[in-house]
């Protein structure tokens, strides 16, 4: 039976680039993927590409390439990534440069264009998954609209010969199952083997995620060598098996344990994940360690796709206005709690805007609040964090003043203060009929 | 003794949705985390964090359950104020639920 070696490269966009490199040099992989795209991400990209129409790719494009493309040419392996964030086009283009200045210009980059649907999503005024309102409503505030596309454009530029394939938004699993489908001819109708394919690019998407990271608790789930994380390799059947390990002597571990966490990890029924290509079914999965770091799943399930896809909508929300400061040694609880109640009483007397306000002791309550967390002791330090939201900019700078000005108009022993204001670009969902999408590839490069 | 005792844990996001993954490290307590890690003790265990709904997945072939947790990140990881946007370290608070057992059948 064929298999193929996919190693998964980022598991954000901000991920470790090092363990990419292992991954090429040491993995004895076919396919590297790198999936880098935040919910916001396109959003964010956008506003940077209406700036700049050159730009709106990952920022760390140019690094990430330039460390992994002389190994890929040589070894033949191919690449996947969404990378092109808002334009796919631009990086597309980007990467042929890098290639074409390392003397790589053989190397034919294929961009994935079209998740681009803002136009559709205006014209048939589509309503809002998250919320009661439609995509008018949110007027000049819409930034971006961008479907989550499935593997199919992706097979297509494999298929015509790309050493590298840039998309923009892409359901991450897809940028795995992409090269599963191209490599074994499988049917895209064929809902059960494209099932296990999207188990695959499940586990793997999130690169560290599966092979020790986000994992480790000592004494109850010790990982070996953490800070020489590997990432994970998925070894995939053309029946759909499926066997998740690592490159030998990197760090982290591949048990039984970490498919687990990763399996059910932003899965809401397991019996229905919902994909561009199939809705997966996780439900019957069996996982069994067959030796070290290497673990076997078995049991995912498919049936048909969504007659839909989903669309990630980016809009300016509002404004967030932030302030910190310590306090610490002997009654710095107190102190910490005077000082939140001084800001509380200032921003009403100050008059300053906002539609939500939050009160939190870094150390004490600031990750679950005051009713889970009302058992604590006295800690030695704390941290003072208040967060409000605003419509405008300037009410937002206010918030961090009034914590600020705590250093000579608050208790005793305030420092370190920190503050900032930014602006919030939001996400929200709508479904598109899948027809009113069309994803185009465009080849640059390979001279 | 601590939910921590017999299972590990992982928290994932989706806007403003919560999924908080509890399985067991052994296949003999799965049924202690069906009986007791009920989705009305999840639910009142997270008072404050948790506003919707809970709803409890069960996977009895990899002896794990996952909750999922609506309303639960402050508005929507993208909006949220909290410090912990995505609800990370959510998965650790449940683990300090308390779990009624057979000394002799751990």
């Amino acid at each position: 039976m064929r298999t193929i070696r996919i190693g998964s490269g980022a598991g954000y966009s901000g991920d470790r680039i090092e363990p990419a490199v292992e991954l090429a040099e040491k993995g004895d992989i076919q396919y590297l993927v790198f999936e880098c795209l935040g919910e916001r991400t396109v959003a964010l990209a956008q506003q940077a590409r209406l700036k700049n129409p050159e730009s709106g790719f990952d920022p760390l494009l140019e690094e990430r390439m330039r460390a992994v493309l002389p190994i890929c040419a040589a070894k033949g392996i191919k690449i996947v990534t969404n990378m092109g964030a808002a334009n796919p086009l631009a990086a597309a283009r980007k990467t042929a440069a890098i290639a074409a200045s390392m003397n790589l210009s053989r190397l034919k980059v294929a961009a994935v264009v079209g998740d681009d649907v803002l136009e559709a999503c205006k014209q048939r005024d589509l309503p809002i998954m998250e919320f009661d309102g439609r995509i008018s409503q949110l007027g000049n505030r819409l930034i971006s609209a961008n479907a989550y596309l499935g593997a199919a454009p992706m097979v297509e530029a494999l298929a015509g010969g790309a050493d590298v394939v840039i998309t923009g938004r892409a359901s991450d699993p897809a940028l795995f199952l992409a090269p599963l489908i191209h490599a074994f001819g499988w049917p895209m109708d064929d809902w059960n083997l494209l099932g296990k394919g999207i188990v695959a690019g499940h586990l793997l998407e999130c690169a560290g995620q599966v092979t020790g990271g986000y994992f480790a608790d000592p004494l109850y789930k010790d990982v070996a060598d953490l800070a020489r994380l590997g990432f994970p390799i998925g070894e995939v059947g053309e029946d759909g098996s499926l066997i998740i390990t690592k490159v030998d002597g990197s760090g982290g571990a591949v048990t039984a344990q970490t498919c687990k966490e990763q399996l059910l990890y932003e899965v809401h029924d397991p019996a229905r994940y919902i994909q561009p290509d199939v809705v997966a079914d996780f439900s019957q999965i069996e996982i069994e360690e067959l030796a070290k770091d290497r673990v076997r799943i078995s049991g995912g399930r498919g049936s048909a796709r969504p007659p839909t896809f989903k669309v990630s909508v980016g809009y300016v929300d509002s404004f967030i206005g932030e302030g910190q400061i310590s306090y610490a040694g002997p009654g710095a609880l107190a102190r910490g709690r005077l000082a939140l109640d001084i800001v509380r009483e200032r921003l009403e007397l100050t008059g300053v805007a906002t539609s939500e306000l939050r009160f939190d002791l870094i150390g004490v309550d600031s990750l679950h609040g005051a009713q889970v967390s009302g058992h604590a002791n006295d800690p030695y330090e704390v941290r003072v964090r208040v967060t409000g939201r605003t419509e405008n900019l300037r009410e937002a700078v206010r918030i961090g003043n009034e914590v600020e000005t705590l250093y000579t108009n608050g208790p005793a022993g305030g420092g370190g203060a920190f503050k900032s204001a930014r602006d919030v670009v939001a996400v929200a969902s709508v479904l598109l009929p899948r027809e009113l999408a069309a994803p185009q590839v465009q080849f640059v490069g390979g001279t | 003794m601590k939910l921590r005792e017999i299972a590990h844990s992982r928290t994932g996001d989706k806007g403003n949705i919560s999924n908080i993954s509890v399985i067991a490290y052994d296949a003999k307590n799965y049924p202690l985390l069906v009986a007791q890690v009920t989705p009305a003790r999840v639910k009142a265990h997270f008072a404050g964090v948790v506003e919707g709904e809970v709803v409890r997945y069960e996977l009895p072939k990899i002896f794990a359950l996952n909750f999922v947790m609506d309303r639960a990140l402050g508005g929507g990881v993208t909006r949220s104020l909290a410090l912990d946007a995505h609800g990370k370290s959510l998965s650790s608070a449940l683990l300090d639920l308390e779990i009624d057992a057979v000394p002799d059948k751990i």
